[in-house]
């Protein structure tokens, strides 16, 4: 499958999926570490895909949806941005609703 | 012109900011003494209001995509109006420890 259908699929079938350096369990950058912090505290699966471990990915996510750097956080299919904003809406409280209402329409649906 | 002051010029001249801090914070990272190859970016303007965060985020990414895409390795990024940053006390959040994983290997 072509690299960005396989981008594609991973943002679709996922309600949260995170793009990171390394895993949640072992975070290989700072800012993709306090990303997924953020994500495991709002208490809702999610999904990962590590981008060290597939080039492929790692070279073409950022023309995937117009974004240079990493991570990169998509709910119901959108971009939600980065370990920046992923952090300030979880200090709004925002990104907490944005999960679970994602996660819960997923399940619904599923 | 360092990497540094190529950031501050082009966010000076098309963002318009109030307020504008470029931190080099590439010495706390797995990178060369010297190297221009993390930064932070603190900018404050009004061209920010009315946007949600990924639309002020994508305006600076756009400003500076020569950077992101030849120059540099990192940004971090916080964006507020003149508004927003009266009211949280002109703070801005500290970047987090590298962790090593720099390059895909």
């Amino acid at each position: 499958m072509d690299v960005m259908e396989r981008i594609k699929q991973q943002v679709e079938e996922n309600p949260v999926v995170i793009f990171m350096k390394g895993t949640p369990q072992f975070p290989q950058c700072g800012f993709s570490s306090r990303a997924a912090e953020a994500l495991k505290a709002c208490g809702e699966q999610f999904a990962y895909v590590n981008v060290l471990a597939d080039m492929e990915i790692f070279e073409n996510l950022p023309r995937f949806a117009d974004w240079p750097t990493f991570p990169q956080l998509y709910v119901n299919g959108e971009l939600v941005g980065g370990c920046d904003i992923t952090l300030e809406l979880f200090q709004k409280g925002e990104l907490q609703k944005m999960v679970k209402d994602a996660v819960t329409a997923g399940s619904n649906a599923g | 012109m360092s990497v540094q002051a190529g950031i501050e010029e082009k966010l000076t001249q098309q963002i318009h900011p109030a307020h504008l801090e470029v931190i080099n914070e590439s010495s706390n990272h797995n990178v060369p003494p010297g190297s221009e190859s993390h930064f932070k970016v603190i900018i404050v303007s009004d061209e920010f209001k009315g946007k949600n965060l990924l639309s002020r985020h994508r305006l600076v990414n756009k400003v500076l995509a020569d950077e992101l895409q030849n120059k540099i390795h990192a940004l971090a990024l916080h964006t507020y109006t003149e508004q927003e940053w009266y009211d949280q006390n002109e703070y801005a959040p500290e970047s987090p420890p590298c962790l090593g994983g720099s390059k895909a290997q």
